[in-house]
């Protein structure tokens, strides 16, 4: 029984996993850079979310999960919009400087966003405001309980992963984002502008994440600074675990980081929680450099 | 006014002088083929009239229009398409996906995309076959024939080919330049870039001769087959 529950648990957890490495994953697609700010845009996900929330029932003048509705929106297109412009001022004109420049670049981009979260929020742990989240939820058999915000969250987080990957693999800009990963030049001899593709790539990872971030803050109800960079470097392994580049390998990877992470926590304790993250991270690297559902298919230079 | 005109282009790659000024033009209907060593410039010469490269000066005319320092794929829209040497096939897109790829500057128009696909099976059945497979999973040959057929889906009025029938067994050669011939009666101008001097002259109208980035030579391909110098150090007789 101990087990399930931690299952269900491993699962939520792996769910944001999922959800955040997408953007990590597409944007190495595409660019081939580990866009290190991406851990951060999450971040603002979640304290735009808190802004959108706090002026949201102030303007209603009573608590109703209902305005959640509208801050979803409000961070889905304001991060979504912070990660268009990101690729804008601090990748676009490094985008022939080279592998490293661009991820200095994004180191940088990664530690402004952060001091800026901590500049315009404080450094205290911010709490999400209350009786926003339902309650209540189903006792399955051998008493394993599913909460009602877990339902939710498994919920959102596929429908919003199934649609990515309808998108990707159903539509033309879908197959056009596959086709700019492979070979930007070959890409543009077929008319494709890259640039815009690529452009379109972060509007959707930030997008993503920062509804990640919302509904991160929402399930645990409070959150600081650091959330970005400790929960994106997560996603990040996440990623790498399932195949960096590779759009149903993020979600798996997610998926196991979250299960595998939760029952190392379940079994031995809490504390273990992030070696055991790491170590994964470390034996993968060692015995399957290209991720679980990584391509072996020789790159092109 | 020929289709494609070209003035004293010159392109770098940094420091390397890759094209000294080049001249060349294309009539509407012609094959007109580029040859020379390796490193001549052939390559050089169709990714700068692409806009992969921006020539540092000259110009390219395409249709009355200006083209050069255009982005590729506005390029690609006037109705010039290039495909590319070595095969560069989308490896882990099927094979229909890397056709529909080539219609990407049609959008939506699914009846003009179905009608060119139905053109370029005609062309390769066996693409046809092989339609759900993967890219790079293809034989050499047939990833030839992909890129070939991949460029046509878009219906270019000059469809440029480099190297088409590099690495093919013999028979398969001979079968892609008579494709090319089929492509141009049907209608497209083509400018041939090929190390296959000899099969590429046999096709074409006319031909340029190309030498570090220099037209050393350039005639009616008939002229070009029988001329000493091209005899001698492309067709590999003495
Ligand atoms: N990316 C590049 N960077 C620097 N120099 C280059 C680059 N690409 C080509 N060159 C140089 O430009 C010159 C022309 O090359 P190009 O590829 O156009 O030759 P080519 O005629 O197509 O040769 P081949 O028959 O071998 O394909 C060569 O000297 C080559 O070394
Ligand atoms: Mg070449």
């Amino acid at each position: 029984m101990q087990f399930l529950q931690q299952l269900v648990n491993g699962i939520t957890i792996g769910a944001f996993y999922a959800l955040v490495a997408l953007g990590y994953t597409m944007v190495y697609g595409v660019l081939k850079l580990i866009n290190f700010a991406h851990g951060d845009l999450f971040m603002w996900g979640a304290y735009l979310g808190l802004t959108g929330l706090t002026v949201a029932l102030a303007a209603l003048g009573y608590t109703t999960p209902w305005a959640i509705l509208p801050v979803v929106i409000f961070v889905m297109t304001s991060v979504a919009l912070m990660g268009v412009l990101v690729e804008r001022i601090a990748y676009r004109p490094l985008r022939s400087a080279g592998r490293l420049a661009p991820v200095i670049s994004a180191l940088g981009v990664a530690f402004i966003l952060e001091s800026l979260a901590r500049n315009v929020y404080g450094a205290s742990w911010k709490t999400y405001p209350q009786g926003l989240t339902p309650s209540g939820g189903l006792v399955l058999a051998g008493g394993v309980r599913v909460s009602l915000m877990q339902i939710i969250v498994l919920v959102a987080s596929f429908l919003l992963m199934a649609g990515l990957y309808l998108f990707v693999h159903r539509t033309r800009v879908g197959t056009a984002m596959r086709a700019v990963s492979l070979d930007h030049d070959v890409s543009r001899l077929m008319g494709v502008d890259v640039d815009r593709i690529i452009m379109i790539v972060f509007l959707i990872g930030p997008g993503l994440g920062g509804v990640a971030g919302l509904i991160v803050a929402l399930y645990y109800g409070s959150f600081d600074f650091t959330l970005g960079w400790i929960f994106g470097l997560k996603a990040f392994i996440a990623a790498i675990l399932g195949g960096i580049g590779n759009i149903p390998g993020a979600m798996l990877g997610g998926m196991l980081l979250g299960i595998i992470e939760t029952l190392g926590a379940g079994y031995m304790s809490p504390q273990w929680k992030d070696v055991i993250a790491y170590i994964i991270l470390i034996l993968i690297l060692i015995f399957r450099p290209t991720g679980l559902l990584g391509e072996r298919v020789a790159e092109k230079l | 006014m020929a289709l494609l005109e070209i003035e004293n282009l010159h392109t770098y790659y940094g420091y390397v002088h890759a094209l000294k000024g080049i001249n060349l033009t294309v009539e509407e209907g012609e094959i007109v083929t580029l040859i020379g060593a390796n490193g001549a410039g052939k390559t050089t010469t169709l990714r700068t009239i692409s806009g992969l490269i921006r020539p540092r000066e000259g110009r390219i005319v395409f249709d009355g229009q200006e083209i050069q320092g255009m982005p590729a794929h506005k390029i690609v829209q006037m109705g010039i398409c290039h495909a590319p040497e070595g095969r560069q096939i989308f490896s882990t897109l099927t094979v229909m996906e890397n056709l529909n790829m080539g219609a990407y500057t049609l959008g939506g128009d699914k009846e003009t995309i179905e009608e060119n696909r139905r053109r370029v099976f005609d062309l390769f059945p066996r693409l046809e076959e092989r339609k759900n497979q993967l890219g790079g999973t293809l034989s050499g040959g047939e990833q030839q024939m992909l890129t070939i057929g991949r460029a046509l889906m878009s219906r270019p009025r000059l469809l440029m080919l480099d190297e088409p029938s590099l690495g093919l067994a013999p028979l398969l050669v001979k079968t892609i330049f008579e494709i090319i011939k089929e492509i141009n009666q049907r209608g497209v101008t083509i400018l041939l870039v090929e190390q296959n001097a000899r099969a590429a002259l046999k096709i074409a109208h006319r031909g340029y001769v190309l030498e570090t980035g220099r037209v050393v030579l350039s005639g009616p391909a008939q002229e070009l087959l029988q001329d000493e110098r091209v005899r001698k150090a492309y067709l590999g007789e003495r």
